[in-house]
């Protein structure tokens, strides 16, 4: 046994894809949390200022890294094991099993994840290059705001501006559904292949995971649409 | 249930050998007893074909009761048919009516290959218990069968992953013709035992290593594995396997 052979198995490809999954799980979390902070219907006050804390403590620097390691190696082991498997039936079936013992989501990961890959490309477009490369100023008037004589990056007012055309609302609605679906079968899944099999922890993970799935993207898809409807001022 | 006859169309699925293409043929079958097995409702078509001088439909069979795990038919898109839990050789003529058209197709996969219209060689499921499926314990006078204590609900599970008659449903139904279900209760049945307790790390890591071999896909968890197999395994054997082969892959010594 290598270490090789641990990445390149059936299993240790799953693995991989379980691990991350669970950390990209994790980052959703915070992601929705300080995205949240729109909703204290302050301007965007505390959200800027969250959103300055996410970007100027060093430690949030450098797990950004790992995300994007963790983001680029569910990316490249799934496309990888979507096209292995896919060659494992050369010859399919004249009546298709279709939804009989499986759900529809579960069978299409591959699909959903190519669509939150292009949504994530749109959405790295809209907000973090602008922000990370400094590009706020350059694109909108907004660029910067001040609160108590110092500095912020104004993404709250960089949100106003993208969020007001109903197609990029509707692009991120569509992200957030596919993002739904795809956790609907994912986190479940990702426990399942790191192993757990006892059933009390089933149960807990599978209503944790239908929960996550519901919740999240839900909060995610209600932020442009409170926008663009002008719920927050 | 009252006895009843009909008459149906049969797709068929004919094949020479591996090395050539297959295709669709048409049979109608007559009078046909709502209380027959499905297998013998073949028999009658290949009595028919042969009195005609036709070639008959080479399909798996042998024990006919649901144990033997030979039977391997693809029923209107569902292994085995569409009776939960239950074999091809014991899905009975009732669960169709007079006028039916029933598709029949061979286990899709790769990894087993169609020897003759519905038959298919599933080599690959020996070769992967080979390669672990077994506890090695040395010739001498039987030992006593209560010497090693085993919990009683653990012998149970044992047991109910042991009920796997390695027919390759599991392979049929999956989207990846992932062999899991059947290697996931190969070796939950030793796992779940003290006697399989000293291989366990060598033996998930050489069955895994001859499943992916053997050009099975991975698993998805989707479920219509679980769906489909005749002896209902369930998928939770699938992740007890992932579990024993994410230790023994983190502490071999090798």
């Amino acid at each position: 046994m290598t270490w090789k052979q641990l990445f390149t198995s059936s299993i240790g490809k799953k693995l991989v894809m379980g691990f991350t999954g669970v950390f990209l799980i994790l980052f959703l979390v915070v992601h929705v949390g300080v995205n949240a902070c729109i909703w204290a219907n302050d301007g965007g006050t505390m959200f800027n200022k969250a959103a300055h804390f996410m970007e100027a403590t060093v430690v949030i620097r450098i797990l950004e890294v790992g995300l994007f390691a963790g983001i680029i190696l569910h990316l490249v082991q799934g496309i990888t094991l979507e096209i292995q498997n896919r060659k494992k039936r050369s010859i399919g079936y004249h009546v298709p099993m279709g939804n009989r013992g499986s759900k529809w989501y579960s069978r299409s990961m591959g699909l959903l994840g190519t669509l939150i890959l292009l949504f994530l490309i749109v959405h790295i477009k809209h907000f973090w290059l602008p922000n990370r490369l400094g590009g706020l100023a350059n694109i909108h008037e907004i660029g910067f705001i001040s609160y108590n004589g110092k500095a912020y990056h104004n993404l709250y007012g960089e949100m106003l501006v993208v969020f007001q055309s109903l197609a990029v609302v509707i692009v991120y609605v569509l992200g957030c559904i596919s993002l739904a679906y795809h956790l609907m079968h994912g986190f479940y899944s990702a426990f399942r292949t790191l192993g757990l099999h006892n059933p009390r922890y089933v149960r807990i993970v599978h209503a944790t995971g239908t929960a996550f799935s519901i919740i999240v993207p839900l909060a995610f898809a209600m932020m442009p649409i409170s926008i663009y409807m002008g719920w927050i001022s | 249930m009252e006895h009843y006859t009909m008459n149906l169309t049969l797709k068929v699925w004919k094949q020479k050998n591996q090395n050539t293409r297959g295709h669709f043929e048409t049979y109608q079958v007559k009078d046909i007893s709502s209380e027959m097995s499905f297998l013998e409702m073949f028999d009658v078509l290949n009595e028919r074909l042969i009195e005609e001088n036709r070639e008959p439909i080479a399909f798996d069979h042998d024990c006919r009761e649901g144990i033997c795990g030979m039977c391997s038919m693809y029923i209107n898109g569902r292994p085995h048919g569409p009776w939960h839990g239950t074999t091809t050789c014991q899905l009975h003529m009732r669960a169709f009516k007079d006028g039916d058209t029933i598709v029949v197709e061979p286990w899709r996969a790769n990894a087993f290959p169609v020897i003759k219209d519905l038959m298919v060689d599933r080599g690959a499921f020996d070769r992967i218990i080979q390669a672990g499926g077994y506890i090695s314990v040395n010739t001498g006078s039987a030992a006593d069968a209560n010497a090693i204590p085993v919990e009683k609900e653990k012998a149970d599970q044992a047991f109910t992953a042991a009920a796997c008659i390695g027919c390759g449903a599991c392979v049929a139904a999956c989207k990846n013709s992932s062999a899991m279900l059947f290697v996931s209760a190969k070796v939950a049945q030793l796992a779940l035992l003290p006697q399989g307790a000293p291989e366990k790390k060598s033996r998930v890591l050489d069955m895994i290593d001859q499943m992916d071999k053997e050009g099975f896909g991975s698993c998805t968890m989707t479920g219509a594995c679980e769906a489909v197999c005749p002896k209902e395994i369930s998928v939770d054997n699938i992740a007890r396997l992932n579990e024993q082969y994410l230790s023994a892959v983190l502490t071999i010594d090798k």
